[in-house]
């Protein structure tokens, strides 16, 4: 698709650096500052609230697993609450209990990622390494409990389909205090860097009025002052229960919104902790044989925010339809008001702050319109790496290095 | 705001409803026709400050339901909007979007799989469906099979 | 385990996946995994590729867009189906937007293709290395 445009338009735009057409995100510039933004998001989309329409209630928890693989304990936590509110389901005290530690176990892992991958656009490879490396443990309890790294697959309609073995009690307590300690050691890292102070502030700030206006949720509300969070304000599961705080920042820039998840990290793994000392005896599942007609709204914090599900049944054993709403889907267009007016160089990072799902951040390529020059995504990249090295050298600061960590 | 004052001020509107729904565990419905789903919208947005949500749009076979979902995060409650558009021949409602940014997407998309018009939409395009996607098939209508 | 007749320098492609596969593929850069040492290297453009790791469904919007990178990669080269959805639609298939699977797409603009599946939702960082060293033996 050619046009004829009057200002320079970078596309970026999926895979492959070459192609013709402008694609995925769109950004209109002005010499190197971005003035607009588009965003085309056909390449992800599989159909997948007609194809909950074809499944049984107790079939679909596998399918919402999938729609965003970061967030595969939310989406189906959040279609479960939906059906047991139209069916006005009491769990048992276990299940509410194991919900918590898998969801937050969850937050841990993905905090861990989001943290590497922004050390990656950064150019900070061994956070990357490390912030991934130190991700494998969570992975492990994860398998160890439900016996898949992701995609648990352990939330039903009535509670949980498999239990927290209590023998693996200790052992998980162990590796969370691991996790903690590195967990520390990255957060003083980076709050204590004069290089990513430089680099982070002022960055991409999406400010409290767009924040409002493009109904953020997550990291990225929070981060710009919005203290929203779905575990304090309708709470779910057994998060009334434990004693936590919700973690906010009011500058709503890059550093602001990786000051949350780091510290949101540790109030994962205090709550994981509270889960497993004070869970409570008994099945980890009700029967639930049918589901009347009515309609449901389901919500739950997943790592980039609120998940919203609302399910309508007309008594039959399929919902009639299912109403999908995964966090991105408001933070990705928020990115058009913190983009605006940055300079591209710090266009990745301000995507990545909205946490979007890995594949989004990696369709990254630029063409220019006018002048044809291809930026692809490796391109993007140095040139953000390029602004951490010369903010590096302007402060005359040491190298990041691994054994700080 | 608090649950109390919440069921108070939504009186202030009840003159442009056809119906108000409380469902346990602090649902809310506010039935509507979709000439007046502006007007509701904007008396929860901006009279109420309640955060928006999303838009469902249903299929309803005799009509097309579209659903605003809002939430009033002090008390976790959710008081979702159902503007009934009778006329399936013609299906349209009032665009949202000038007045919440966050509207434009989600419009877009019900546009796409359900073939409603959004009237005032500062940027109907297609959005999930694929640019090979024929005119005129809306995947999530009932009649349509494969 | 075998060793690798050379360096394999793959590129990923994500056809409409939930990311647990991709995810799951940058892992095997990481301190556990840590394919480089096999040699494997990811690269950022398909011309530089000798293998493809693609994941997803093959959405209608990817279908063209995998095709192109096909074409535009060196050949000889190996188009690794990593994961269910890429071996054959998995949980989603009949769904409306989906082309797929990613086989029959490649096979429209090449019917001899070399294709290899690694099954699994996602496949373990440990299947994909295993199915990548035995496909690259058995060529």
């Amino acid at each position: 698709m050619k046009k004829t445009l009057r200002k320079p338009v970078l596309a970026v735009g999926p895979f492959h650096p070459l192609q013709e057409e402008m694609e995925f995100f769109q950004l209109t510039v002005d010499g190197e500052i971005v003035t607009d933004i588009d965003v085309r998001i056909s390449y992800n989309h599989r159909g997948i609230e007609k194809l909950s329409e074809t499944l049984q209630f107790d079939q679909v928890p596998f399918l919402v697993s999938r729609v965003c693989g970061i967030c595969s304990a939310s989406h189906p936590l959040a279609y479960v609450q939906a059906v047991e509110e139209i069916a006005g389901v009491k769990l048992p005290e276990r299940a509410r209990y194991v919900r918590v530690i898998i969801n937050e176990l969850e937050r841990i892992h993905s905090h861990l990622l989001w943290a590497g991958l922004a050390g990656h656009f950064l150019g900070y490879d061994t956070v990357f390494m490390w912030a991934w490396k130190y991700r494998e443990p969570v992975l492990d309890l994860l398998e160890a409990i439900t016996g898949n790294r992701n995609n648990y697959g352990n939330v039903r309609v009535g509670g949980c389909r498999e239990d927290v073995p209590n023998e693996i009690i200790p052992k998980i307590l162990k590796e969370l205090d691991e996790i903690e300690r590195k967990t520390e050691m990255l957060t003083k890292a980076v709050l204590d860097d004069p290089v990513l102070h430089a680099r982070l502030k002022g960055v991409g700030v999406l400010s409290k009025a767009d924040a409002v206006g493009y109904a953020v949720v997550g990291p990225t509300a929070r981060g710009s002052g919005i203290a929203i969070d779905v575990r304090r304000d309708d709470p779910y599961a057994a998060y009334g229960d434990l004693d936590w705080k919700v973690i906010t920042q009011t500058e709503g820039d890059v550093f602001a919104k990786a000051v949350v998840r780091l510290l949101e990290t540790f109030e994962s793994i205090k709550m994981v902790r509270q889960a497993l000392r004070r869970l409570p005896d008994g099945p980890v599942a009700v029967e639930v044989k049918e589901i009347p007609p009515g309609e449901g709204c389901g919500h739950a914090e997943a790592p980039r925010g609120e998940t919203f599900h609302y399910v309508r049944s007309d008594g039959g054993n399929r919902p009639i339809r299912h109403k999908i709403r995964a966090p991105s889907y408001v933070n990705v267009p928020s990115f058009k008001a913190s983009c605006i007016g940055q300079h591209i160089a710090d266009v990745t990072l301000t995507l990545a702050a909205v946490d979007p799902c890995y594949s989004c951040t990696e369709r990254l390529a630029v063409v220019d319109g006018h002048s044809n020059i291809i930026h692809d995504y490796e391109s993007l990249l140095q040139l953000s790496r390029e602004k951490t090295a010369r903010i590096k050298k302007e402060l005359g600061a040491p190298e990041f290095k691994l054994e700080d960590l | 705001m608090k649950q109390e004052e919440l069921n108070n001020r939504l009186a202030e509107i009840r003159d442009k409803l056809i119906g108000i729904e409380q469902k346990p565990n602090r649902r809310i419905f506010l039935l509507c026709e979709c000439e007046n789903s502006y007007a509701v919208n904007k008396f929860l947005f901006e009279g109420l400050g309640l955060r928006f949500v999303i838009v469902t749009g249903i299929d309803s076979e005799d009509c097309f339901e579209i659903l605003y979902h809002y939430a009033n995060d002090e008390t976790g409650c959710f008081v979702s909007i159902k503007a009934f558009i009778r006329d399936r021949e013609h299906p349209e409602i009032e665009s949202i979007t000038p007045m919440l940014p966050a509207g434009e997407w989600i419009e877009r998309e019900i546009h796409d799989i359900l073939g409603i018009g959004f009237r005032n939409h500062p940027n109907m395009r297609r959005l999930i469906l694929s640019d090979d996607w024929p005119e005129g098939v809306y995947p999530l209508r009932k009649e349509v099979k494969k | 385990m075998k060793a690798l007749k050379k360096s394999v320098w793959v590129f990923h492609v994500n056809t409409g996946a939930c990311n647990n596969c991709d995810i799951e593929i940058v892992n095997l850069l990481t301190p556990r995994f840590d394919v480089e040492r096999l040699g494997i290297r990811l690269v950022g453009s398909p011309r530089h590729a000798d293998a493809l790791l693609v994941t997803g469904v093959g959405t209608r919007q990817a279908a063209k867009r995998l095709q192109e990178v096909y074409r535009q990669t060196a050949k000889p080269c190996v188009v690794f189906c990593m994961g269910a959805c890429a071996g054959g639609t998995g949980i989603f298939e009949g769904a409306y937007h989906v082309a797929g699977p990613v086989d029959r797409i490649i096979k429209e603009v090449d019917p001899n293709a070399i294709i290899a599946y690694v099954p699994g939702c996602p496949p373990k960082p440990e299947a994909m290395i295993s199915g990548v060293v035995k496909a690259l033996a058995a060529i």
